[in-house]
């Protein structure tokens, strides 16, 4: 029995005002007429109609969308490949290393990574833009892949390769046939975390950037440092409400199939019974 | 009329489908399975017995080709086949965990090795239907592995590994997963499955009465060493050694002093207590410690001395064991051992004889019994 | 064949992408400042043993030196260790509630309040510190509410300020926190509380002798997962901080794009590091302990 208690409903209601009330805030003022941020000054879309006619933020979003497309896929695959190599291929010489190199990726500041990387982009005389951007989002989204995947791979039943093997499979066939599909929702979310971490990415990008390509994320970081900016609350807005959208379309989406196949165990279950 | 027996493996004659010559798998330090050597005949039923951690599961798994012998060649169809991988061997496994995909159908399922050869879609289909049909599993063709229960799970999986119609079908723990009701049904269902098709069957389980119903032959595995080879029955009756006989079945074991007599031997085993009298199977010297395991079954209760046993001891009983069909008596001896006696209930309750605290004797012939060196 | 292509490309990747750079960033810290393009001096050449012996020959620890004669650096480190320290501390005061009621609530609310709490971390981090700039600052919605109720007679600073930083911090890593240690107390079996309070325990006793200790490995990943990225934390200081804070991720960011001084923003870089390799290594100790324990 779990007891329900006014403190733990205070607790939780302070507690997600706490994580929405900004956000809220937010939005209901990008539809504020006023130049004035926090003045209230009337209903009115009039920033959002600006945002669109700014060639800079468009410009800025399809790079970024271009980066983050790119950058997930390729940190998916190569995410998936080192999720495999961590489980599945036992010992090899410098495993210790590959792992570290995995992991660390994941605790290190992004002041450094960007550091570094950029300092090897001018070492080797790369030209800074997209290719370099798309090289940094990859190679530290990677590594969040592959921690996702493999989280999952250590709860797949090795049992159903060797089956796929047993059943004449060559080892690549037991992969896309029957691992692949089985792993399809963690490598999914992988590459759905590998696209918002690039969306999201504001340092890295800085410093592996150049002056050739602006990511949407450091035009909005030129545009705040200055100030809270209408323009910037009405772009907040949309991005909040696409990724709200397609969060509540998700966990619907899961839900119901999780309903579903909740109702055919049972049905089985009482199947057996009859 | 002999042709009806089956038992190739006292044919001098018969060629074994399978043969293990000397093999050792080592893992690091452990010894999974040490220095076997056994035969495993066409169309047998064959079952490998063992407590967990025998090696059974990893003899298996070199069958299948997931584990590779680390000493001696294992023969199949007088082929090695070290060197063949698991997806060119013409051999099939049904998992313990049944390792159905969950992401086909069950037609998928059990289409998915016959795909893999690349044969005709007709071939496919027919071949599919004929182990729908084996399985009775027409109706479910269509539906998931989660929308089918555990028993219907159980028979896919079956019908998946025989699909290709492997010279020889692995069974790693086949009925594990089923409560003991279905299980029970499944074990013939099985026999039957097995002897339709033809196909050789080894089975891996821990169960000894599942072994003893399903087995052509039973092969009791113990620290990576098999200790016996042998029919159910005679692993019954003919244990060689005191593992056998107290893995299977429920056994009184005696340990004590041999001294031949004549073609008997007669045991002292205990001070103030008449000797045991046994026949033995092979020599045995005087004065060499033997044990004499007897089924409880095959020891006799009675409330006075029977005249004419060669083997008669009294004691008090100490714990009514009441199952139903049988009834175990334990009783124990003035010198504190506990002897096991069990009879079937053909009367009512209300008229068994014997209650806690009766002095009973316990007796039988000597030949019910058997002496064992180890 | 396929198995070592599986190995090397993931492998040969993160050696040229993620070791080698750091390297760099090594070699780069023991070189010194030049006014040339690169702005460093030596510069790596390979073409002989005798230019290499003169590379190496010329690398130094100057810039380590520097780092602690200026105390910008120590105070910067210090404040950041100080900063993270404070908002960690707070946003386990406030994440645990939020845990704990979440794992209390009914069970078919549980996936709806977890998504709540994950729905965050999917938006923009710049978008949700950038949220409190309005909030925070002098004419900003706190104050403006704070005013209107007669509370306070002039506006509060806050923006710019410790204060604002640590608000930030806790409300762009509460998530972080409240998951692992929710996930600790959802495991929580509900017959132990009662168990212990059929012993004799009353509701605060048996909180604090049976929940807390069986959410502990929880609340430390927690701690660590917000107090390792506050460390070098560079949005929230240069958004929410103003010039007055001080926060170690800043001072590296200012250095290279500002002062031009890549060896000291190097050097600033590795000692970074350094600080980070204890709780990194007692973060992962604390994993492995939860998964020996889960078995």
């Amino acid at each position: 029995m779990r007891r329900f208690s006014w403190f733990n409903a205070t607790s939780l209601t302070f507690g997600f005002a706490f994580l929405y009330l900004p956000m809220i805030i937010l939005v209901i003022y990008s539809f504020n007429a006023s130049k004035l941020v926090t003045v209230w000054a009337g209903f009115s879309t009039k920033w959002y109609g600006e945002l669109f006619q700014n060639e800079a933020f468009l410009d800025a979003v399809w790079v970024t969308l271009k980066v983050a497309i790119i950058s997930s896929t390729l940190a998916t695959v190569l995410g998936t490949m080192a999720a495999l190599v961590l489980l599945r291929s036992g010992r090899f010489f410098g495993r210790t290393l590959f792992s570290g190199m995995i992991y660390a990726p994941l605790v290190m500041p992004e002041v450094i990574t960007g550091l570094s990387l950029l300092l090897l982009f001018i070492g080797i005389g790369l030209d800074r833009g997209v290719l370099t951007i798309v090289l940094a989002h990859t190679t530290f989204a990677m590594c969040y892949v592959s921690v996702v995947v493999s989280s999952r791979l250590t709860t797949f039943d090795q049992s159903l390769e060797e089956a796929a093997l047993d059943l004449g499979c060559s080892p690549f066939q037991a992969f896309y046939l029957v691992t692949l599909p089985i792993i399809a929702p963690a490598v999914i979310s992988g590459w759905l975390l590998a696209f918002t971490l690039s969306l999201d990415d504001l340092v890295i990008a800085s410093f592996t950037a150049g002056p050739s390509a602006t990511t949407l994320p450091m035009k909005i970081w030129s545009s705040v440092r200055l100030g809270v900016s209408p323009e910037i609350n009405a772009l907040s807005t949309l991005m909040i409400g696409v990724v709200t959208l397609g969060v509540i379309c998700a966990s619907l989406i899961s839900k119901r199939s999780a309903m579903k196949r909740d109702q055919d165990e049972r049905t089985a279950e009482r199947a057996e019974a009859a | 009329m002999t042709q009806s027996v089956f038992a190739p493996w006292n044919d001098p004659g018969a060629k074994p489908l399978i043969q293990f010559k000397n093999v050792t798998k080592r893992f690091g330090e452990f010894v999974a399975i040490d220095d076997l050597t056994i035969d495993i005949f066409e169309q047998e039923f064959y079952a490998l017995l063992g407590p967990s951690g025998c090696g059974k599961t990893t003899l298996m798994r070199m069958l299948a080709g997931f584990e590779t012998p680390t000493e001696g060649t294992i023969l199949l169809d007088g082929q090695n086949i070290a060197p063949v991988p698991p997806n060119k061997r013409a051999v099939n496994m049904m998992f313990q965990s049944y390792a159905l995909f969950p992401h086909l159908s069950i037609w998928d399922n059990i289409a998915f090795g016959l795909k893999r050869e690349g044969l005709a879609k007709d071939v496919i289909g027919d071949r599919v239907q004929e182990m729908l049909r084996l399985t009775r599993l027409e109706k479910f063709a269509r539906r998931k592995p989660h929308q089918i229960s555990g028993g219907q799970r159980q028979r896919v999986a079956l019908a998946r590994s025989l699909a290709k119609a492997p010279k020889l079908l692995l069974l790693d723990e086949p009925l594990g997963a089923l409560d003991k009701k279905l299980r029970q049904e499944t074990q013939f269902e099985l026999m039957d499955i097995q002897e339709k098709t033809g196909t050789t069957f080894v089975i891996v389980t821990h169960d000894q009465e599942e072994a003893m119903t399903v087995a052509s032959r039973v092969a009791v595995m113990d620290h990576g060493k098999i200790i016996q080879v042998a029919t159910p029955a005679d692993i019954y009756e003919q244990p060689n050694s005191v593992y056998v006989a107290d893995f299977i079945g429920d056994v009184n074991i005696i340990e004590g002093k041999a001294e031949p007599q004549g073609g008997k031997v007669s045991i002292a085993w205990a001070e103030g207590q008449p000797n045991v009298t046994g026949t033995p199977s092979s020599e045995i010297t005087k004065g060499q410690t033997v044990h004499f395991a007897i089924r409880p079954e095959k020891v006799t209760i009675s409330a006075t001395k029977p005249e004419d046993a060669t083997n008669a001891i009294q004691g008090k009983i100490l714990d009514i064991a009441y199952l139903g069909n049988v009834s175990t008596y334990h009783v124990e001896l003035p010198n504190g051992v506990v002897i096991k006696s069990q009879t079937a209930n053909n009367r009512r309750l209300s008229r068994r004889s014997f209650t806690w605290e009766d002095d009973v004797w316990l007796s039988w012939t000597d030949t019910a019994g058997i002496l064992l060196e180890r | 064949m396929r198995r070592i292509s599986l190995i090397l490309v993931p492998y040969l990747w993160l050696l040229a992408l993620f070791l080698v750079p750091f390297l760099i960033v090594l070699k780069i810290s023991l070189s010194d400042t030049a006014l040339a393009i690169p702005p460093y001096t030596p510069t790596l050449d390979l073409s002989g043993w005798e230019t290499f012996r003169a590379f190496v020959g010329a690398l130094d620890m100057e810039n380590f030196v520097w780092l602690t004669e200026d105390d910008l650096y120590w105070k910067a480190y210090l404040s950041s260790l100080k900063i993270a320290l404070i908002s960690t501390f707070f946003t386990l005061l406030i994440g645990f509630p939020i845990a704990y009621g979440m794992a209390q609530a009914r069970e078919d609310w549980r996936p709806t309040l977890l998504m709540l709490v994950i729905l965050p971390f999917w938006t923009s981090f710049l978008i949700r510190v950038y949220s409190w700039m309005g909030i925070l600052s002098q004419e900003g919605y706190l104050n403006q509410l704070l005013l209107s109720f007669g509370l306070i007679d002039e506006p509060l600073i806050i923006l710019n300020t410790p204060v604002a930083v640590y608000i930030g911090i806790v409300y762009t890593y509460l998530p972080f926190m409240v998951l692992p240690v929710y996930s600790a107390l959802e495991k929580l079996d509900g017959s132990l509380l009662e168990a212990a309070e059929d012993l004799g325990c009353s509701r605060t006793s048996a909180f604090w002798l049976v929940t807390v200790p069986l959410s502990k490995s929880g609340i430390i990943a927690g701690s660590f997962l917000v107090f390792i990225p506050t460390l070098g934390e560079f949005v929230i200081p240069s958004l929410l901080g103003g010039s007055r804070t001080l926060m170690i991720g800043k001072v590296l960011w200012e250095e290279f794009f500002n002062n031009r001084d890549w060896p000291v923003a190097s050097a600033v870089a590795i000692i970074l590091l350094l600080i980070l390799v204890i709780p990194i290594i007692l973060f992962q100790r604390n994993e492995q302990k939860q998964r020996e324990a889960e078995g």
